[in-house]
């Protein structure tokens, strides 16, 4: 069985430099997009992606679980955070809280519960535990069904940051993404994220080694499903409504294709992937189905001839680690 | 009463599609160590082949040359998606079949809408098996006696053909070692891609039984699939008869849900699943993975 990636280069000091230069660089495009003509919207609801595809990285990259059901920890923090702002009328903060909160105790259970399969069964369970939650959504008074939660107020961030201003939203998003991305960027190189990555080469070495294999892949998961919560949190912000779409499993689908776009186990593949699956999309809109079929095509292609991905290759190609 | 028996009916109709569905899932697990997500396109496209058999001017071939016709059409489909795609997966971990084969899944899908649209087409109840009979107890309409039945049959005789045959040996065998198999003469490239046939087939069968019951749609399949899934690491797709038998026990548990508390009926496959899980990792019938 080999490897789903391709980073056999080790973590140097010099591959951190790199790592930190594009950071800076993707970090300033992104704050320069207001003084372009550049769709704020479009663009912040491809930051919102991309964050819940680094998420999914997290786990399928560096832990080799593949999750089908990420879009459960979207859906749910998006509802919570919904009905936070509007039925409790919480302040923003506190909304995004609620759901990153409930995102947290979901990511708790059902992780508990589909770590005990591993490989395509881990896959399957985590995809049928998705579709509970979508009947669940479907039938439950709270969400409206297929209404959807509408209107969210977005209200003053602390009281003083007005989100209801584009550019305002814009770089509180930014913001949101940027610190979700270092996070993310800071476990993988911790101690942690080394022990992630050796269950991934080889669980049972791992667990020859002494580490107790399953209480890192369940940390693992809950940090990935409480940051993909945060995504679907800001992602209400940006959309002002919280719907079944979110949660349903071809969403989970989408983030698979995201991050397998722009290279699994990449640190800056997932971002690249969202923006380019959601640039298709925007542009795409009006081929009505054939979007679905394009996105196929893409899977296919990808697992066929690209499986490193777009960054993947560049950085395969540049022997460096991105 | 009446209506816990109708209840008890449409589960067991369901349960022979999912003992259908995770049979060839099962067995086309079993040789290409892929988790084919395309499974629910396919079982669609059998739906639509003879949903056009019977359509098209010139052919208007009807249900009975259909249920043949259209699982070797479909089966046939699959095979040459087996030698041109799937192929080159061998040695690389699985979840990239299952990657590709959810990308297969769209496209059908997404190629069906295209032309279909959402909504559903209908397909008459052949003329032989219109009706219903009396049982004394409850109303029984022909045709979903029929499907039970036939597909039990169906699901029996490919049991027998793995376990009791000298093709389903070599078969096992090769699931085994392919290399072994290999030496001893026997063509594996070509038994995995006629597996993989047959698994596909299986599909196809299950779409035609139900085109008549539900309605001929493009996503039929998408919803169902996830279902399959979930009786399937419900069985634990250990063995060809686990997945038969959880298969049936599972659409009857459903339909037993919809009598005494409709509102669980969507959720009450993956609730059972959680509950396996927590007891029994491996499933009911599985082996340790």
């Amino acid at each position: 069985m080999t490897a789903l990636t391709d980073d056999t280069l080790p973590v140097t000091a010099r591959a951190m430099r790199d790592e930190m230069i594009v950071f800076v660089f993707m970090a300033l495009a992104l704050a320069a997009v207001p003084f372009t003509g550049i769709y704020p919207f479009f663009v912040m609801q491809a930051l919102c992606f991309a964050l819940l595809a680094c998420a999914f990285n997290l786990l399928i990259g560096y832990g080799g679980l593949l999750s089908f059901g990420h879009a459960m920890f979207l859906g749910t923090a998006g509802y919570c955070s919904a009905h936070a702002l509007k039925v409790w009328a919480l302040p923003p903060e506190l909304g995004i809280l609620a759901g990153v909160a409930a995102a947290v105790v979901l990511s708790i259970v059902t992780g508990y519960i589909s770590i005990r399969r591993q490989g395509i069964y881990f896959s399957m369970i985590t995809l049928a535990l998705s579709q509970l939650l979508y009947f669940i959504y479907l039938q439950a008074p709270f969400t409206h069904g297929e209404d959807g939660i509408q209107g969210i107020p977005q209200g003053h961030l602390f009281g003083i940051v007005d989100l209801s201003k584009s550019t305002v939203l814009y770089y509180v998003v930014l913001v949101g993404f940027l610190a979700g991305f270092l996070l993310i960027y800071r476990i993988i190189n911790s101690p942690f994220g080394e022990v992630l990555k050796s269950i991934r080469e080889n669980e049972q070495r791992a667990i020859s080694l002494g580490y107790r294999t399953d209480q890192y892949k369940l940390l693992a998961f809950i940090l990935s499903g409480t940051l993909a919560g945060f995504a679907g949190s800001l992602k209400v912000f940006v959309a002002q409504n919280a719907s079944l779409t979110d949660v349903h499993w071809s969403m989970s689908g989408e983030v698979v294709l995201m991050t397998l776009v722009g290279g699994l186990g990449t640190i800056f593949g997932p971002v690249v992937g969202a923006f380019v699956i959601i640039a298709m999309q925007q542009y795409l809109a009006s081929y009505g189905q054939w979007v679905t079929v394009i996105q196929g095509a893409i899977f296919v292609i990808c697992v066929l001839t690209f499986r490193r991905g777009v960054v993947g290759e560049i950085a395969h190609y540049l022997r460096r680690s991105l | 009463m009446q209506a816990l028996y109708a209840q008890l009916l449409v589960g067991l109709i369901n349960g022979s599609f999912y003992a259908l569905l995770s049979l060839g899932l099962a067995v086309i697990f079993g040789m290409l160590n892929i988790i084919n997500f395309a499974h629910g396109a396919l079982y669609m496209m059998g739906a639509f082949v003879a949903y056009f058999l019977l359509n098209n001017d010139y052919l208007s071939i009807g249900y009975w040359p259909a249920l043949i016709i259209a699982p070797i059409v479909v089966g046939i489909f699959g095979m040459i998606l087996e030698r041109t795609m799937l192929q080159w997966l061998t040695g690389l971990d699985h979840l990239y079949g299952l990657l590709l084969t959810f990308g297969l899944a769209l496209i059908i899908q997404g190629v069906f809408q295209n032309y279909f649209g959402s909504s559903g087409l209908p397909y008459a109840i052949p003329d032989q098996l219109k009706g219903g009979m009396n049982l004394g107890f409850m109303f029984l309409p022909v045709y979903r006696g029929w499907v039970v039945v036939f597909s039990l049959v169906v699901c029996l005789a490919t049991w027998f053909l793995i376990e009791k045959t000298q093709l389903g040996a070599y078969l096992r065998a090769a699931t085994e070692n392919p290399t072994l198999v290999r030496a001893f003469g026997i063509n594996v490239p070509r038994m995995i891609t006629l597996t993989y046939g047959l698994g596909v087939g299986l599909a196809a069968l299950a779409g035609v039984l139900s085109a008549p019951i539900n309605q001929v749609r493009p996503l039929m399949g998408a919803d169902l699939i996830i279902v399959v899934f979930a009786v399937v690491v419900i069985g634990g797709m250990g063995s060809i008869m686990g997945s038969i038998i959880t298969g049936f026990a599972l659409g009857v548990i459903e339909g037993l849900t919809k009598y005494f508390y409709p509102e669980a009926s969507n959720t009450v496959v993956f609730v059972l699943m959680v509950l396996v899980l927590l007891v029994k990792p491996t499933g009911l019938t599985g082996r340790a993975a």
